[in-house]
């Protein structure tokens, strides 16, 4: 048993003065360029929510249209912008954002972190997160917004005379999102493995972080195949590249595979961290232990990775083979069993506990109720002759609704009570909170239940009205009556935040008495934990006395910030052990320049400005140099650190051991999943008919297989040069002056062949698909060369050395993935064709 | 003798050993009739020639998935401590891992087993 750190009153003053100074939020205008978890969090967290208003307010507006028979409040082409608006704003900028900003407001203090590992890669993801969002948003008001559904399908999507502006909106706002949440991926998931506070092992870790761990995995599995999708889509849209034009051997099937192997998953990437916060709700208000921890463990990842062999069963009437349907119909089916699993823990939970019904477990039990009504219309819907009836009908929007607000938007609201106290120090009002809840929870019933019988009698989709005959009139009025009952209660609970509130009396940090760690800090202080403490329970604040008032004594670790700099605990994966004393960023400008200039790039692409996007690339890429340059890989001013408890740790590690190695790892998963759905799109095609290269001459043999040669020595002189360093700096830097060569040959190489040939992207799938893979790969090798010449600058200022190599190990990392890349995708172009004749 | 059964390794990976055998699973049947269907009428190979190739690719997802669950019910002391593991200690968080990993195994297999249904009683690429 480690001796707590004991301090007389003047020490810990002095402590708490330097800890605050490091840790202060600034003040002014320049509040905007915080970093803190806290802030980000908030800032995240409001916006979505202003975004999920916005899209509620097209939600009852499409409802007021549809109240009557032949309504003509709005026109038919407005009211396509506003589902289509209504779908993509609540997904897209309310469902996903939302849990990453709960995440990055409570990870670290259910961690015992002071901080995540990247907290400027929050700020990052914030920023163009809010420019993403308002840039898609705002289109609406001049009356360009998307119009072809959430989901975009082509040929509908792809018509310009339809589908105008909106599309190129759509497709690359959402794209720089999309770059926002694999950011926030892997902020999470490098914070969980990595940040935990000593002794919180993987079997103490809190539920929530379970789920978010099990989460940011599936959005690296998820989101990198509609990125793929966006880029064919873009492609075809600015550059005519046949994709998904059947006259010239496209198929817009292929977008609708990529779409839902994205879309489905993301269904469970919103509906675990809303079950998550369940899972951190239902233990305090039941005063007991979660019971079946493991097998919440177990529906956590199993529904993770269920959720991706479901994406057919969105398009189960669009002629795939039977047996295919059934395979998909078959895991439609199986996740049933840990999406079950995790509500029966819940119950009993509360059956072996004594509940509180207070307003967050109202919430929380109205949704599980909702949700389960959603859940049973989904097992329907799973079985693909029901589905040919019903899909495209009203009843999929009943079933879609309940699974998202029962399963997703009453656990947030949950979650907003039941943290309102940890964020503000205040709690909500109970009887406002009563009358919203019942509101909403009737009102939403109100509203949807109908939608299942309209749509049994055939109502379809994304109508802008229907005819009297046709008998959905009745059913129609009640849902739109429900729709604004329903609205009123959300009104009523954010009346409810935004009125003023009286302070507490006496100040309590654990208004509900909770368990979990998150609950020792104080909601006035920066710092997040005074002290990082030792963890030997799965529910701190029950188990372990005088936790609290240790924590707040500062007798853990990390009591003090003698070097003025942000510090956390890094600690191993497994059994939290101390490795390292991270220092991570601070407060900075260059998140927000870098997501405004990237921001930039995409909104120029949009309009076709091409001088503009130039200025913004090169804005962005300086910027992030200089980001990396000035914030990463910062050589320590001493090797070790005294984190407290009479331990040293090293403030400076590389390779597997350090936070950025495991973030350059994470993001070449997601990469590489996008170049795999490429790869997938060019197997797509050659499928869908006979010769799937339509006599052109392809790319020949001769250029990719130069290609993939000088690219696997590109590599190896990559990993040459790691090792090299490590005896000092010449050699190194001679492998990589070679690297960055033979990588601009492998480039040219790899465009050689198509180009040569003479492959016109235009005129065929074939030769668009054999560039888009090409070029795909030709851009990593160029991101390679910045990353070689990059480590070479180090070498030569000094901040790369034998012993500091984290830019070279983490730059050979990359190398793993690009080689990898190079040859599939060189021995795909170059050696598929023959064999497949 | 040398033994065929792995040495116990320590690591959060074996936790998802079996859903990935599930997707690896899922993944090989839907490609391989996906290719099949589009390409039968070049091919000199029957659908039951398919099913039955797969039929024993299941066999082997099973075995590993029933390996993989016999690793986790050995590193759960086959069944020598009862649930919920949570003790601080090492040897908790590994009965623990062990638990979880069992019950996922049984997940995995019962998943695998569904998507194996449609082998035996779909006949033909049907439209």
């Amino acid at each position: 048993m480690v001796e707590l750190g004991n301090f007389s009153p003047e020490e810990r003053a002095a402590q708490e003065e330097r800890l605050r100074k490091v840790w202060k939020t600034p003040g002014g205008w320049r509040y905007w360029t915080s970093v803190n978890n806290s802030e980000i969090g908030l800032w995240y967290g409001v916006t979505a929510f202003v975004f999920m208003l916005f899209a509620g307010a097209l939600g009852l507006l499409m409802r007021a249209q549809l109240a009557t028979p032949n309504n003509n409040l709005i026109s038919a082409e407005l009211y396509n912008q506003a589902f289509t608006l209504h779908g993509t704003v609540m997904m897209f900028l309310f469902a996903v954002p939302i849990f990453e900003a709960v995440a990055i407001f409570l990870l670290p203090s259910m961690l015992g972190a002071r901080e995540l590992p990247f907290p400027r890669l929050s700020a990052f993801g914030f920023w163009s997160f809010l420019l993403g969002g308002i840039f898609v948003c705002g289109s609406i008001f001049f009356n360009a917004a998307p119009n072809a559904g959430w989901f975009m399908y082509p040929p509908l999507a792809t018509d310009k005379e339809y589908a105008g502006i909106g599309a190129d909106i759509w497709l690359l706002g959402l794209s720089f999102i999309e770059v926002a949440s694999i950011a926030a991926a892997v902020e999470i998931i490098v914070g969980i493995m990595k940040c935990r506070a000593p002794g919180m092992r993987i079997n103490m870790m809190p539920m929530f972080a379970w789920y978010l761990l099990i989460v940011a995995g599936m959005i690296l599995f998820a989101f990198p195949p509609l990125i793929a999708g966006d880029i064919l889509f873009e492609m075809e849209r600015m550059f005519d590249w046949p994709f998904f034009d059947v006259s010239r051997g496209g198929d817009p099937l292929l977008w609708q595979h990529l779409f839902w192997i994205f879309g489905h998953p993301e269904v469970y990437i919103i509906f675990l961290p809303a079950i998550a916060l369940m899972a951190m709700i239902v233990p305090t208000f039941s005063q007991r232990p979660i019971v079946g921890y493991s097998w919440i463990v177990l529906a956590a990842v199993g529904t993770g990775f269920l959720s991706f062999g479901l994406w057919v069963h969105h398009m189960f009437t669009t002629g795939l083979p039977q047996i295919s349907l059934a395979f998909f119909s078959a895991a439609s089916e199986a996740v049933a069993i840990p999406t079950g699993v995790q509500i029966f823990v819940f119950v009993a939970t509360m059956l072996a506990g004594r509940v509180i019904f207070s307003v967050p477990m109202l919430f929380g039990a109205g949704g599980l109720a909702i949700f389960t009504i959603g859940g049973l219309t989904g097992v329907m819907v799973a079985l693909a002759p029901f589905d040919w009836q019903a899909h495209d009908t009203y009843f999929i929007v009943a079933h879609l609704h309940y699974v998202l607000i029962g399963g997703m938007f009453f656990p947030i609201v949950a979650g907003i009570y039941y943290y309102f106290p940890f964020v503000t120090g205040k709690k909500l009002s109970d009887a406002w909170g009563k009358v919203a809840f019942w509101l909403m929870f009737v009102g939403f019933n109100i509203a949807f239940f109908p939608m299942h019988f309209s749509g049994l009698r055939g109502m379809p989709r994304r109508v802008f009205t229907y005819p009297e005959e046709f008998g959905w009139d009745l059913f129609n009025l009640v849902s739109t009556i429900g729709a604004f009952i329903f609205a009123a209660g959300v009104l009523t609970f954010v009346i409810d935040i935004f009125r003023p509130k009286p302070e507490p009396e006496t100040r309590n940090l654990n208004p509900w008495n909770a368990g979990t760690l998150e609950w020792t800090n104080d909601p006035s202080e920066d710092w997040g934990m005074r002290s990082v403490p030792i963890i030997t329970s799965r529910y701190p604040l029950w188990e372990q006395e005088n936790l609290q008032a240790d924590i707040e004594a500062g007798r853990y670790y990390l009591p003090d910030a003698k070097s003025g700099k942000r510090e956390t605990l890094v600690t191993s994966v497994l059994d939290a052990e101390p490795i390292q004393c991270l220092r991570v960023g601070g407060v900075s400008y260059v998140p927000m320049i870098s997501a405004m200039a990237l921001g930039g790039v995409f909104i120029a692409l949009t309009f076709h400005w091409w001088i503009p996007t130039i200025i913004c690339a090169v804005i962005t890429f300086i910027a992030i140099i200089w980001w990396l340059w000035t914030g990463t890989a910062q050589i320590p001013e001493a090797e070790e650190v005294d984190v407290g408890l009479g331990q040293k740790l090293p403030a400076y590690v590389s390779g597997p051991a350090s936070v950025g190695w495991w973030a350059m790892f994470i993001t070449m998963v997601g990469d590489g999943t996008a170049f795999a759905s490429l790869i997938f799109g060019y197997f797509f095609y050659w499928t869908v008919h006979d010769d799937f290269t339509a006599g052109s001459a392809g790319p020949g043999a001769f250029w990719p297989m130069v290609a993939l040669v000088l690219f696997v020595i590109a590599w190896l002189l990559t990993i040459a040069a790691r090792a090299l360093n490590e005896k000092g700096p010449a050699g190194c830097r001679i492998a990589l002056v070679a690297g960055i060569i033979v990588t601009i040959a492998a480039c040219l190489a790899g465009l050689a062949g198509p180009y040569l040939q003479g492959m016109d992207p235009t005129s065929n799938v074939y030769p668009a698909t054999v560039w888009v893979i090409a070029i795909w790969t030709v851009v990593h090798g160029a991101v390679g060369v910045v990353m070689l010449a990059y480590c070479l600058a180090r070498s030569f200022a000094g901040c790369m050395t034998a012993e500091h190599d984290q830019d070279i190990r983490n730059v050979t990392l990359y190398w793993h993935f690009m080689a990898f890349t190079a040859v599939v995708t060189f021995a795909v172009l170059g050696l598929f064709p023959m064999v497949s004749t | 003798m040398k033994s065929f059964i792995p040495r116990e390794v320590e690591s959060l990976w074996t936790l998802f050993t079996a859903p990935t055998v599930w997707a690896m699973h899922f993944i090989g049947c839907y490609a391989a009739v996906a290719v099949y269907c589009a390409k039968a009428a070049t091919l000199d190979i029957s659908f039951d020639t398919v099913r039955l190739a797969l039929g024993g690719f299941t066999i082997i997802a099973l075995a590993v998935i029933v390996l993989s669950a016999y690793l986790a019910w050995r590193q759960w002391g086959f069944g020598s401590g009862d649930p919920p593991h949570d003790e601080p200690t090492r040897k908790d968080r590994a009965l623990f891992q062990g638990f979880a990993t069992l019950l996922l195994s049984g997940l995995s297999f019962v998943a695998v087993v569904y998507a194996a249904i449609p082998l035996i009683f779909i006949a033909e690429c049907q439209r």
